[in-house]
């Protein structure tokens, strides 16, 4: 059964089950490998993508919900070559050890700016806080959003 | 004449092309035996060859943890990187430019001191040659051993060693593809697990029929005494395979544990292999004697990524794919096990979530590598599920740690008795003292062995970091290595040392107490080596050490300090907090002494990761047992230091003043525990003795003020 999603911009056509998860249409179907799998329970946001905008843990999502809705993932906002200003920040922060947690938070971030241009502290960190980071890049990662929503907002 | 001392990877692989090789395409592959787990290794050991070979960075290719053509340097550990792979590096890049300078100075009738490298050209005179490194890498033997004989440069000549270089890696993942669980190349089958509950445990039935119906897609399941694999094209048809088969197995012989294994109290008096180390007891006990215990549970390494691996066995080659620490130890290791020679085995690294220490990831390559073995020709992804890395990883031992220290008549330690009781640090397999999980499970399982500690003069396991570098006249260790622990335990960051760490700076804090004096000062009028005594003067100044007193109820400000291994970086924490029924931290402030230091932001990163990894053992984290084994299996029943609960943290790095790089990537966690627990202590006006420092141990030391 094809499911028709858009994804990233670009209108795709899924063919897996209706329950299968969207973090496994996105990698094993898409080939969209910036999402990733952490624990499948949404307990450490790994998985995060934005639906219609809004973030949502792919690891337990259904495919069929999200049918003719808009996903967003990392590949969407930019790549190595040319990052969107959010993973420009945390470039240049390096808000980074191993990286496994960062296109979750990414995506969050994205969310997060668009709806607060302008976030206090304590607006980024209850935005991130559903995100865990094994690493403790925590205060860089603080530091990068920061970063991006003065960047984003020139 | 003397030939060099050479580092010990040099020795190990005497061959100049097992490091160094010049591509075609005017660039540089270096490899190194060392694996980048998030530490930024990577782009240091890239960072000195540019140095040295005056290549640009971005001409520099890293080839790290690769059986085929890279170097045989164990294990990415005991943060031994930059001073060991880095080292080696340095020398091997030092000899090949000088041979390539020599190469060229014959070809342009010169000397090879009227020649400078720039960008891998040779100038004479200011002007290019036209010979290069490319031009002349042909007339060099690279089969020829490396002998140390070029010298490196100065320091003060380092134009990228020393900058803060931004990680190579960091772009990739941010913007997609860039793990080991990120390679599936098209016809990949997918693996998952059921795991044979503890060693010796028998699969009396197995119901393939209800399994295959719970997964609800082609698969296929392979199996072979006690281990069984699922394997499907469709990845949620194996994830579902291993989610349903627990219920559809039964085990018999399954080793029981119980909850209260799961405390450190409950190693005291269990068999153990017992040594001194040090100075011989005293002839007349002292009876002024200060005694302090303290203690660490189970502790996991709780990687962001359950383990995954790849492998392929084709035309009688064995390829694996692997995040684990040691490439070349992995190659070996399997051989052993699946009883193949290992020239028909290579084993590749490719990044993992961080690992912090012996982890899955070893024990994933061999159940991809099993499948691979009996599914020929195809390419084999296995991954764990979330719960199989909580469960059946190995996890940071338990520790028991009591000082019993004699005081003279200022009140300074005179004799100083550590017991240590714990399980051991290292269990890695190949090292005589561990095996590959799925190994226990096949027809042949390994005989038991008996476990093992790292020897001192490699810093030791549960030992690490328990003999103080304060001047203490007389210092001893007992150390009981328990033979038996309920779960398998291995390396965790740091090893011993954040329990040793936080038994000695508590004793420091109590010692100071007593004699009435600021624990600052008592501990610098004990402590001679003059790089300690400049970081613990220095974190007092960054923390406002003097205003101490007036932070106000239940708040606290305390300090610890601790020289890794006692030979490795020097590191000092002081941390602020607020106690009510909970510890929140406020601000940390962490400053280190590592020498020369590859990639200062780097540095910074890792003394901030330990903090934040520190904290998170200290106030929350405990292994948890029920009868089937480990109990905690997700993020819920094993919580870490979230977002809102991380503090703002300060690290600095001081100048390394010349001294050789020490390794720094463990440093800070040992300071940052015992930082945490002094603070608290003075915030509650009680000490907590045993980590995690919940809030039911709050709780309890409030009452009894």
């Amino acid at each position: 059964m094809a499911i028709a999603v858009t994804v990233n911009g670009q209108a795709r056509s899924i063919d897996a089950p209706e329950t299968a998860t969207l973090l496994d249409a996105l990698r094993n179907h898409l080939g969209l490998m910036g999402t990733r799998y952490g624990c499948g329970l949404e307990q450490c946001g790994c998985c995060m993508v934005l639906v219609d905008g809004q973030p949502v843990y792919s690891c337990t999502r259904e495919l069929g919900t999200v049918a003719k809705r808009s996903v967003t993932t990392v590949e969407g906002l930019g790549t190595a070559a040319k990052p969107h200003p959010i993973q420009q920040a945390f470039i240049d922060e390096q808000a980074g050890q191993c990286g496994y947690c960062l296109s979750g938070i990414v995506v969050s971030t994205k969310a997060l700016l668009d709806r607060t241009p302008n976030p206090s502290r304590a607006d980024i960190v209850a935005a991130l806080d559903k995100h865990l980071c094994r690493c403790g890049t925590h205060t860089r990662i603080l530091k990068a959003v920061e970063r991006a929503a003065k960047e984003m907002r020139k | 004449m003397n030939a060099p001392q050479l580092p010990g990877s040099l020795v190990d692989n005497p061959r100049l092309d097992r490091w160094i090789h010049f591509e075609p395409n005017k660039t540089v592959r270096v490899a190194t035996g060392k694996v980048e787990i998030g530490q930024g290794v990577v782009t240091a050991l890239g960072q000195i060859a540019a140095d040295e070979l005056d290549v640009p960075l971005g001409r520099v290719t890293i080839l790290s943890g690769d059986t085929v053509h890279g170097p045989d340097e164990m294990y990415t550990t005991s943060s031994l990187s930059i001073s060991m792979s880095g080292g080696s590096i340095r020398l091997v890049c030092a000899e090949v430019r000088a041979k390539a300078l020599e190469r060229a100075a014959l070809r342009l009738n010169c000397s090879p001191d009227d020649l400078t490298v720039v960008e891998g050209e040779f100038h004479q005179n200011g002007q290019a040659t036209g010979q290069s490194y490319w031009t002349v890498a042909g007339e060099i033997d690279f089969t020829q051993a490396p002998t140390g004989s070029a010298k490196p440069k100065a320091a003060s000549d380092y134009k990228v060693v020393g900058q803060s270089v931004p990680r190579i890696d960091l772009p990739a993942k941010l913007t997609g593809a860039a793990f080991v669980n990120d390679v599936i190349p098209k016809g990949t089958l997918h693996a998952r697990m059921l795991r044979q509950p503890s060693r010796g445990a028998t699969l009396t039935s197995l119901d393939e029929a209800a399994i295959k119906r719970a997964a609800k897609g082609e698969l296929q399941i392979v199996r072979e005494a006690n281990w069984v694999a699922f394997v499907s094209p469709v990845e949620s048809v194996a994830q579902a395979a291993a989610a349903a088969a627990p219920q559809h197995a039964k085990w018999s012989n399954v080793q029981r544990i119980t909850p209260p294994q799961q405390e450190a109290q409950w190693l005291e008096g269990q068999p153990s292999e017992d040594r001194t180390i040090g100075a011989p007891a005293p002839a007349t006990p002292s009876r002024d004697v200060v005694t302090i215990t303290v203690s660490r549970p189970y502790v996991a390494h709780a990687s962001m990524a359950p383990s995954c691996a790849l492998a392929e066995y084709r035309d009688g080659h064995l390829t694996v794919q692997s995040h684990g620490q040691g490439m070349h130890p992995l190659r070996k290791n399997l051989a052993i096990v699946l009883g193949i020679p290992v020239e028909q085995i290579t084993a590749k690294h490719l990044h993992g979530a961080g690992c912090y220490g012996h982890n899955g990831a070893d024990d994933a390559a061999l159940d991809a590598a099993l499948v691979a073995m009996r599914l020929p020709g195809k390419t084999i992804r296995l991954q764990w599920r979330r719960e199989e890395e909580f469960g059946f990883e190995p996890v940071g031992p338990a520790m028991l740690v009591t000082l019993r220290v004699a005081l003279d008549g200022k009140g300074r330690p005179a004799d100083w008795t550590t017991e240590i009781w714990s399980p051991t640090h290292v269990q890695r397999p190949g090292m005589g003292a561990g095996y590959l999980l799925a190994s226990e499970a096949l027809s042949n399982p390994p005989p038991e062995v008996k476990p093992t500690d790292p020897p001192e003069a490699r810093g030791g396991g549960g030992t690490r970091n328990a003999v103080p570098l304060y001047d203490v006249p007389a210092h001893r260790i007992l150390h009981h290595l328990v033979q038996r622990a309920p779960v398998r335990t291995s390396a965790l960051r740091g090893l011993g040392a954040l329990p040793n760490v936080y038994a000695i700076e508590m004793l420091m804090d109590e010692l100071a107490a007593r004699a009435g004096e600021d624990p600052v000062a008592y501990r610098l009028s004990i402590m001679s080596d003059k790089r300690a005594r400049k970081l613990i003067e220095l974190i007092a100044d960054r923390s406002n050490w003097k205003a101490r007193g007036s932070l106000g109820n239940g708040k606290g400000l305390g300090m610890a300090f601790a020289r890794y291994k006692n030979t490795a970086a020097y590191c000092a924490v002081a941390a602020q907090v607020s106690v009510s029924e909970t510890v929140t931290v406020e601000k940390v402030w962490c400053v280190a002494d590592c020498g020369l230091v590859v990639n200062p932001d780097g540095c910074r990163n890792q003394l901030e990761g330990g903090v934040v990894q520190a904290l998170s053992w200290t106030l929350k984290e405990q292994v948890t047992f029920d009868e089937q084994g480990i109990s905690s299996i997700d993020w819920e029943r094993y919580p870490i230091l979230r977002f809102s609960e991380v503090p703002e943290i300060h690290a600095e790095i001081v100048d390394g003043a010349g001294n050789p790089s020490l390794g720094m990537g463990e440093c800070s966690v040992g300071p940052t525990a015992a930082a945490v627990g002094n603070t608290v202590a003075q915030a509650l006006g009680v000490r907590i003795q045993d980590m995690p420092l919940t809030r039911e141990r709050i709780m309890a030391a409030l009452l009894k003020t």
